[in-house]
């Protein structure tokens, strides 16, 4: 057992805890923060995907040690008070979500891939999402809400 | 007695409920059928209705047409309506969810309720002001009259009517016709996804309660092997497990996922199994035609004399089809949390069936089924492959155990072995046909995978079409659509094959035999929209087109598509798809749209790659590194044409939209390279 200080969502968040537990049991057991998915706890699904330092990671296979001193951003972190995050305001008009429970990792892969990427082509949304899986298999209506993000975010900067 | 209470009612109903169900709802009242208005529909003091359906919501879009088709017959606005689904102390049994069955039986159920509460505002209004209700109208949920406004909250307060919302729904109420429908027919972005994109949605695997423990079950390594030996012993010793052993049932609790790994490793590491010879994938389809059981349960539909048709045929052509067992991978894999509270029982879980949950686990605990509750909330995913209780069952054994809430969610690998799967299918067709190069006799038989869209819509004289059961080496049962997957695969596969035969076009050898107007409509939108007739003169090296139509549960489907065979390892890619779809008087056409979306590229998988290979009673690519679903890469580009009938009921559309994508992927493999496909995954490896 350890002591360990993360950075959640912009809050200083302590645990203790095994620094080997993965990061996505310590967000949604110990921290509540249930918006982080377990879909296959390999890194294959990427339902798991948290913003550490801005990179999207998953977290099924992160040690909840790797993550002290970086900063955690989970999906509930993403809007503002009451105000939606773009990327989620564009999957929201597109109704992107058949059941959702990939969405969470969806969005924020979206919005680390739009950081780097502000005008995607369509070859770079599909490389940069490929490793997230829907199993709606919704994808077309995905990539509609990742252009119209795209877009969006592009007006607003 | 049911213990559902007017506070938990409220904490989901919104405060200043006005009409709740008097008494608990007897099972009687739940059972199916319309039943009383109160138990379909709720008028809060502040104007709020409360609707409610023992369907759940899985991401079909259940929940918001449910609430679009009460809105639209007590016209108010959609912000109105809340639902509460799937929940057995407060909902109606609706049936399970299946089927597709929630828009032609449960909406009309919503609709006719609402419409119901609707007459009687505008009656008790009527008498009201002694004036005809028929001169009334409601708007927005309120009737004007001589400067004043009534709401359903006022209605609500008349004894009278009050005792009218206690009698059955009648039989006789009129429902807006699709032409004058408001809400209804509109495209309506799904109620649930702000929830969903922002996380706060509590997904069966999110339920927190106090105290709660995470569980873990031991499984077998291998199908059919028997648990020898097991010491619990080491897992007890860990800090605040719970270890338990009842039978075949071992399994540990613990205050972390984390802990509960550890424990079930400790578990596992002293666990000895006598094992048994299983069946493998490799030998698979002589396996199931060995195992026929022709004598039970035969399922045959036909016409005319097959045997004399075939004899008078002047073409014969025969081919045998395999449909590989496919898992539904749902991104939640199955998951609850198991609550004892004074001898009753409360699970959340994810399953589609709550009201069949609710009696098994009775019968499990050998307690009355009003003494548990299962709340279905929705769930991440099920695609007919979570009907039941498996992990309901087990966290609600630990939860007794370890007296505390319990939470069990099944690990991927878990899902993949241990849920059941998509039936594999052998199907063995063999047709004739005449001197006109018309199909004259059609023998069709389906081994081991059911009896979904087994008949023909082709205009044949001479039909049989069966389905015989086999015993299946895996667990199996249903997934989206059943069985009409593989038996439209093998009949529309096989129809090109004797297109081509007759030396006629696919299209027009299709049109020929079919008297169905909607399929010819939906066939004929589908090949417009895709060029068929100039794309069949302009052909491409290494690419192929194809098509293919069906039709289940009351709606139509054609698709066009065009791939690209790679000439090295003969491996399709899927470059574009139109299909035009039909399912009567459409509810909501953005989720429709959505829906059909996602069933085409759900179907890429099975059509494509999924395939299921076991050895040794083990799954052997139970990960989704190697089981490889559809992803973005695999996207075409896509068309989906949607066609409204307005003077059709609705039918369900979460299902049948999938049918036609292996097929069509098929047939347009055969143009390209000229032979013949007869299997799925298409032009994966197999073993």
């Amino acid at each position: 057992m350890a002591t360990i200080r993360l950075s959640v969502n912009g809050k200083a968040r302590s645990v203790d805890t095994e620094p080997e537990r993965p990061l996505l049991e310590v967000l949604r057991e110990d921290l509540g923060l249930t918006g982080t998915k377990y879909g296959c706890g390999e890194g294959q699904c990427r339902a798991c995907t948290v913003l550490l330092d801005g990179a999207p990671t998953v977290s099924c296979v992160t040690a909840v040690g790797a993550a002290e001193g970086r900063k955690i951003v989970t999906i509930e972190g993403l809007a503002e008070g009451g105000t939606l995050h773009p990327v989620q305001q564009a999957f929201l008009d597109e109704g992107a979500a058949q059941c959702g429970y990939c969405m969470p990792g969806m969005v924020l892969q979206t919005v680390a891939l739009l950081a780097n990427h502000p005008k995607p082509t369509d070859a770079q949304i599909v490389e940069g999402l490929n490793g997230n899986l829907c199993r709606c298999s919704n994808y077309h209506r995905i990539m509609a809400a990742v252009r119209l993000a795209a877009a969006a975010t592009g007006k607003k900067g | 007695m049911s213990t559902v209470n007017r506070r938990e009612f409220l904490e989901i109903a919104g405060a200043g409920l006005l009409i709740v169900a008097a008494a608990p709802l007897s099972d009687a009242q739940r059972g199916g059928g319309a039943g009383p208005l109160e138990t379909r529909l709720h008028i809060g003091e502040d104007g709020f209705i409360t609707v409610l359906s023992g369907k759940i919501e899985e991401g079909q879009g259940a929940l918001t047409e449910l609430a679009m088709a009460a809105a639209e017959e007590l016209r108010v606005p959609l912000d109105r309506v809340r639902m509460v689904m799937g929940d057995t102390d407060q909902t109606p049994n609706d049936g399970g969810t299946s089927g597709s069955g929630t828009t032609p039986r449960t909406a009309p159920l919503a609709r006719r309720a609402a419409a119901t509460a609707r007459d009687l505002l505008l009656a008790g209004a009527g008498r009201q002001f002694g004036v005809d209700s028929a001169r009334l109208e409601v708007r927005d949920g309120v009737v004007q009259y001589a400067g004043k406004k009534y709401g359903y909250a006022d209605l609500a307060r008349s004894p009278e009517l009050a005792a009218a919302y206690h009698e059955a729904l009648p039989a006789n109420t009129m429902v807006t016709p699709a032409k004058d429908w408001q809400i209804l027919g509109k495209p309506q972005v799904r109620l649930d996804t702000r929830e969903l994109i922002t996380g706060a949605h509590r997904f069966p695997s999110d339920i927190v309660r106090p105290g709660m423990l995470y569980g873990r079950v031991l499984r077998a390594p291998s199908y059919g092997a028997a648990l020898d030996r097991v010491d619990l012993t080491e897992a007890q010793k860990m800090p605040g497990v719970t270890a338990v052993r009842d039978g075949g049932f071992v399994a540990c609790a613990a205050p972390t996922t984390f802990a509960a790994r550890k424990a079930l490793a400790a578990i596992s590491a002293t666990a000895r199994w006598k094992t048994v010879e299983q069946p493998s994938s490799d030998a698979l389809f002589g396996y199931l035609k060995q195992h026929a059981r022709p004598q039970e349960r035969p399922q045959a539909q036909g016409r005319g004399s097959v045997d004399k048709g075939l004899a008078e045929a002047r073409t014969w052509l025969k081919a045998s089809y395999q449909v590989a067992y496919v898992q539904h991978a749902p991104m939640e894999p199955r998951a609850a949390v198991a609550e004892w509270q004074n001898g009753r029982l409360t699970v959340w879980t994810g399953t589609s069936n709550p009201a069949s949950v609710r009696q098994q686990l009775a019968e499990t605990f050998g307690i009355a089924p009003d003494r548990v509750r299962v709340v279905a909330p929705h769930f991440g995913g099920g695609f007919g492959g979570k009907h039941t209780a498996e992990a309901a069952g087990e966290a609600a054994r630990l939860a007794k155990y370890a007296q505390h809430p319990v939470a069990v969610q099944w690990t991927r690998a878990e899902e993949f072995m241990w849920a059941y799967f998509r039936p594999a299918a052998l199907i063995e067709i063999e047709a004739g046909l005449d001197a006109d190069n018309a199909i004259s006799a059609w023998d069709f038989t389906n081994y081991n995978s059911g009896a979904s869209a087994l008949d023909t819509p082709y205009r044949i004289p001479n039909t049989r079409a069966r389905f015989i059961a086999s015993d299946p080496p895996l667990r199996q049962s249903s997934y989206r659509v059943l069985a009409a997957t593989a038996n439209n695969f093998a009949r529309e596969a096989f129809t090109d094959e004797l297109a081509a035969t007759a030396g006629r076009d696919p299209l027009e050898f299709r049109l020929f035999h079919l008297d169905n107007q909607r399929m010819k409509n939906v066939l004929n939108a589908a090949t417009q929209r895709f060029g068929w007739v100039e794309r069949r003169k302009k052909r491409r090296r290494g690419t192929g087109i194809g098509l293919a139509c069906g039709t289940e549960k009351n709606s139509v489907v054609a698709a066009c598509c065009e791939v690209e065979v790679d000439p090295a390892s003969g491996v399709p890619r899927l470059i574009e798809v139109v299909q035009a779809f039909e399912c009567g008087a459409i509810l909501n056409p953005a989720n429709l749209r959505s829906q059909v979306e996602g069933a085409i590229m759900m179907g890429v998988g099975p059509a494509l790659r999924e395939e299921i290979l076991f050895k040794d009673g083990k799954i052997a690519n139970a990960r989704f590194a190697t089981y490889r679903v559809p992803r973005f890469r695999d996207l075409p580009k896509l068309d989906v044409i949607l066609l409204d009938r307005q003077d059709l009921e609705s039918a369900g559309a979460g299902e049948t939209p999938i049918i036609t994508i292996a097929p069509a992927i098929a047939n347009a493999v055969f143009d390209a390279t000229g032979k013949p496909v007869h299997a799925m995954p298409i032009g994966a490896p197999r073993g």
